[in-house]
């Protein structure tokens, strides 16, 4: 028989779970409020601009807010789209071979003594807030790079239309560099994580035939992890793609497609971050913004979705599910 | 399949010298920015630097103690909304595993790569449109939309790592499995909760784009959270994209402070976890 004190217990056992396990889902359900509201903000933001374009808005190449003669915006988004293709293309040739070196290196070669503190320095790289990445690009690196690296390009490659035009250090270049220092933390990172997830077995196999360190990478490890490799650089190129600050401090801003990388031009999310406050009252402008906003979100959205699918589809063991 | 030894030995040395200079040129960017930062910065600061409010961009003197303060503030409530909110929601991927905590989860991971300035776009609709003014309350909601997916999901794997043994134990001995999670889970996975909880403060004091048309900027010190806020973040965008001499001194110094508690944050947490390497999210 149950005793008046048990049965107390028990009751309050009960309701300290409910209590708790309550607020646990009422937070879970934050996630998806936080992406149904953003995505609800963007769609409703940029009907207008969706009615008013349609699908003009992504293959025109005229970005005029506001006519001289007082006639309708008219407002494409591929100079935008354009610049954001472009300086991504640029940070990842510079990011994806840095990136998996530094893996290999923090994986295999490290001394162990050197393995935990070459992490952290790669971490720390990737803590440096982005705007304090902007100001160092554009006070250390526009300079730079136009008083030395634009007219050694001009002068020994210029007969390649990319490396023409007169360069004063802001542009798609300098934006494409700064940032593959951005993502190379990153995309180091993920990489790092998936090759050491690479069983010690693939390994001792390739090393028992009389493979070199190299040769051990190449046939053994890296063909096994390149599912991983794959992952990890749509991760990178989907945080390129939205990179915000650094960029806008560095790229010009200007509306334009030109195949000069030392000319200034634009990219999605720097358009936002510089027209946004100044739309006052002109409603198709803002809602075009959105729609720039909606796209970015969606090219988000799917490159970490990819990225992450594919890391999912290498966690048998558990190991990766945290990238 | 295998080359001469000579030419295999000489490939294989190659590999090992372009590995090692791939992470030292990680580290060029990472020495230059601390150098010019604290080269240029550390003329700017001065007693009025902390206790001035901001000069117009282009003017001299003052300080930049109302950026000190919008951020902070910002950051605070930032806190107070995505802490618990992170929180709670990470304790719940674990304890309702299935294919709803899945797919929550996959959201939240997904959510950590939308593009920041999408998320000063959204709240901007969301909140500063709604309320008809930029307010350190929409900045702090911002920073904290960003904020409960990452601690939603370092929670999840602090929670992950803890031996089932230890949980079994508790419930075998009765212990319900509120007063298991609370008493036993999360006092065991403690101080990857708090890492993770530390990093993502840092992470959202370094955050400009959710500010930009959600605090705005203000020139003077806040009268409450329903007004305008500066940030440090903000100010350096701002006096650093001026063309103004006297103003990139003021943004290299605001830089200065930020570096100096973005990476302090991130130097003891990590030293306090001896360097383990943190989740990349």
């Amino acid at each position: 028989m149950q005793t008046q004190v048990q049965k107390s217990r028990a009751q309050n056992r009960a309701r300290h779970r409910d209590f708790l396990h309550l607020i646990l889902i009422a937070a879970a359900i934050a996630i998806p409020v936080v992406a149904a509201l953003s995505l609800y903000a963007l769609i409703n933001g940029s009907v207008d601009s969706i009615q008013a374009f349609g699908f003009r808005f992504l293959t025109g190449t005229q970005w005029v807010p506001n006519p001289p003669n007082g006639g309708p915006p008219i407002l494409g988004a591929l100079p935008a789209i354009y610049g954001s293709v472009v300086t991504t293309i640029i940070a990842l040739l510079f990011a994806v071979p840095i990136s998996l070196g530094i893996a290999l290196f923090q994986s295999e070669l490290a001394p162990s003594k050197l393995r935990l503190p070459s992490i952290f320095l790669v971490e720390l790289l990737a803590a440096v807030p982005s705007v304090v990445y902007g100001l160092w690009g554009l006070l250390f690196l526009v300079p730079f790079m136009s008083q030395y690296v634009d007219p050694g390009l001009l002068n020994t490659l210029g007969f390649i239309p990319i490396f023409s035009g007169q360069s004063n250090g802001l542009g798609m270049l300098t934006a494409g560099v700064i940032l593959a220092i951005m993502i190379i933390p990153y995309g180091a990172a993920v990489m790092r994580e998936v090759i050491t997830a690479v069983p010690r077995s693939q390994r001792e196999a390739c090393i028992a035939l009389g493979g070199t360190t190299w040769e051990t990478m190449r046939m053994a490890v890296i063909p096994y992890a390149s599912t991983g490799i794959i992952a990890a650089i749509v991760l990178a190129m989907g945080r390129a793609i939205g990179e915000t600050m650094a960029v806008t401090m560095v790229i010009g801003n200007v509306a334009r497609i030109t195949p000069s990388l030392f000319l200034p031009a634009e990219t999605i999310p720097s358009v936002i971050a510089n027209e946004f406050t100044e739309v006052a009252g002109n409603n198709i402008y803002m809602a075009a913004l959105f729609e720039l906003g909606l796209i970015l979100f969606a090219v988000a959205f799917v490159m970490n979705f990819i990225g992450r699918l594919l890391i999912k589809k290498l966690t048998f063991t558990g190991r990766m599910t945290h990238v | 399949m295998f080359s001469s030894v000579g030419s295999r030995r000489f490939i294989n040395r190659l590999f090992v010298v372009c590995a090692s200079v791939a992470f030292l040129i990680a580290l060029v960017p990472l020495l230059s920015i601390l150098y010019q930062t604290i080269l240029k910065g550390y003329g700017a600061l001065n007693g009025d630097f902390f206790t001035k409010i901001t000069p117009p961009i282009g003017g001299g003197g003052g300080g930049i103690i109302n950026a000190i303060e919008g951020s902070l503030v910002m950051v605070a409530i930032a806190s107070l909304i995505g802490i618990p909110l992170g929180l709670f929601a990470g304790a719940y991927l674990y304890e309702y595993p299935g294919r709803i905590a899945d797919n929550f989860r996959l959201v939240a991971e997904v959510l950590t790569g939308v593009p920041s300035i999408v998320t000063g776009i959204v709240v901007y609709v969301v909140i500063v449109a709604t309320l008809h003014r930029f307010s350190a309350i929409s900045g702090g909601i911002a920073l904290s939309f960003m904020m409960i997916p990452i601690v939603a999901i370092s929670t999840n794997e602090s929670l992950k790592l803890v031996p089932s043994s230890i949980k079994e134990g508790g419930l075998a001995l009765g212990v319900s499995r509120s007063k298991t999670l609370v008493y036993i889970l999360v006092s065991t996975a403690k101080s990857g909760i708090v890492t993770g909880i530390a990093l993502s403060v840092a992470r959202i004091f370094g955050e400009t784009a959710p500010l930009l048309f959600t605090a705005l900027g203000n020139q003077f010190m806040m009268s409450s959270v329903f007004d305008p806020a500066e940030s440090m973040t903000v100010l350096i965008y701002e006096y650093g994209t001026s063309p103004y001499a006297n103003a990139h001194a003021f943004a290299w110094g605001a830089a200065l402070i930020l570096l100096l508690i973005v990476l302090g944050l991130n130097v003891v947490v990590r030293f306090a976890s001896r360097l383990k390497p943190t989740v990349a999210i």
